[in-house]
């Protein structure tokens, strides 16, 4: 039990650290740095145009459906890691119940793939 | 660290955590570092150049100089940008990067955290460093960047399932997902690592590994012809520097996990090298892994970005679960 504890202890001070180096380096550079900000400085970098219009806008809904067969694949290695680990006590039946569950998401694959949300056209 | 595991929490043992985490801090910084250097000079090496050789001698300090020239730079903020998320976004992407070097195991004697969790803590903190990518492509208020934070994004999701998966054969060998007990279990010769009998899966992770850590030949999201930058374009100074230092946090760790999980850990590759300490077997095989990084970077150019997403979801996706099942039957049928 100590041990489970302790690792999550040192767990929580690297995160921790992680947390406090980046704050301690940046306010470290902020007394280092000059700091001149003149207009020209501070637009948009567009290649030395003058930026056009702004890029906080609605996007290629491609990237969504990528989003959504991620999610889908994800939860099912949530499945999967749990069976693998207990793989070699639970034998034959969890076999093929895993077949039945692998090939159930398969054919959504296939399905995206005939739907050609798998094929990329565009930016 | 292991006979403090088990001792009750007090502010000495926690003293002793911090000042651990704090070596591991400097050694990682010391290693990008001079992973940097390293790079430049083996690539430079590969093209019949010198490489960094001014800075220091043999240009030693070339990346030390580097990182004191962004110290000093002056630090600007677009105008557009949105002010708050674009200060939040290199952070949150450290953070993760740093917090998961807290459970890989070096050798027997040399551990921090001892996670049952094992290999699911790693995907799931590395997840975050992709919203981050977003946070900063989104938050400069930029096109280059807005384009780069996407692609990255897709890449980094699409890119994240082969990986998990290819590393659940492995798993199922040792019954286990913690990283102590995946190394113990591959015991004994060579061939009783990982790579041999999951050479399948040992494949299809190292390309997926690339591909997380957006290195060439999958380096789109930073495509410097195409996109400027990518999602950093915007960045300057230190705040630049810790996506580069991310970045290379994650070679650390991606070079460590392949160790771990498919060439043996610390683990000599015949058991009678065993008077040599395992720490140096570990680093012996995580710096042929980082140099097989630099190696594949200068070889292969760019891929386009319809072949990339295409090699992920049609080709190592179905694989990966092929690699499982063909796992499962090798388990059933040999023992």
């Amino acid at each position: 039990m100590e041990k489970y504890i302790n690792s999550y202890v040192i767990v929580t001070v690297f995160l921790i650290l992680g947390i406090a180096f980046p704050i301690f380096v940046l306010w470290l550079g902020s007394l280092l740095r000059p700091n001149k900000p003149t207009l020209q400085k501070e637009t948009t970098y567009e290649s030395g145009n003058e930026p056009v219009g702004d890029s906080q806008i609605r996007f290629n809904v491609r990237y969504y459906l990528y989003a959504l067969m991620f999610v889908v694949f994800d939860v099912e290695t949530v499945f999967l890691y749990p069976w693998a680990v207990a793989y070699k006590q639970l034998g034959l039946f969890a076999l093929v119940e895993m077949v039945i569950f692998a090939g159930l998401l398969l054919i959504g694959l296939v399905y995206a793939w005939k739907k050609k949300v798998l094929r990329w056209n565009s930016i | 660290m292991q006979h403090f595991w088990d001792q009750p929490l007090s502010w000495g043992t926690a003293g002793i955590f911090a000042a651990a985490a704090i070596g591991v801090l400097a050694f990682v910084i010391f290693f990008v570092t001079y992973a940097i250097y390293f790079e430049r000079k083996f690539i430079g090496w590969m093209q019949y150049r010198q490489g960094p050789n001014r800075t220091g001698p043999l240009g030693l300090l070339q990346s030390v100089a580097d990182v004191a020239k962004l110290l000093f730079k002056e630090d600007t903020i677009p105008k557009k940008a949105d002010r708050g998320l674009f200060i939040l976004a290199p952070v949150l992407a450290f953070v993760p990067s740093f917090a998961v070097l807290a459970f890989i195991p070096y050798s027997l004697n040399l551990q921090f955290a001892d996670l049952n969790v094992g290999f699911l803590y790693y995907i799931a903190l590395s997840g975050i460093t992709t919203i981050a990518i977003v946070v900063a492509g989104w938050a400069s208020n930029n096109k280059y960047s807005l384009l780069g934070g996407m692609r990255s994004a897709a890449q980094m999701i699409s890119y994240e399932v082969p990986l998990v998966m290819s590393v659940v054969g492995v798993v199922m060998m040792s019954g286990s997902l913690n990283l102590r007990d995946i190394v113990i279990a591959q015991e004994g010769y060579f061939w009783h690592w990982n790579f041999l009998p999951q050479i399948l899966g040992f494949g299809i992770f190292l390309i997926a590994a690339v591909s997380e850590l957006n290195r060439t030949p999958f380096d789109l999201p930073e495509a410097e012809s195409e996109l400027v930058a990518g999602y950093h374009v915007e960045y300057s100074g230190f705040r630049f520097a810790f996506f580069m230092l991310t970045e290379y946090i994650y070679v650390y760790a991606i070079a460590s996990l392949t160790t771990i999980l498919f060439l043996g850990g610390w683990n000599p590759p015949i058991p009678q090298l065993d008077f040599i300490p395992g720490v140096l077997w570990f680093f012996l095989k995580f710096a042929v892994i980082v140099f097989c990084l630099f190696w594949i970077r200068a070889t292969f150019p760019r891929l386009r970005v319809d072949q990339l997403m295409g090699l992920a979801w049609k080709v190592l996706l179905p694989l990966a679960i092929l690699n499982i099942f063909l796992t499962a039957l090798g388990i059933e049928l040999i023992g």
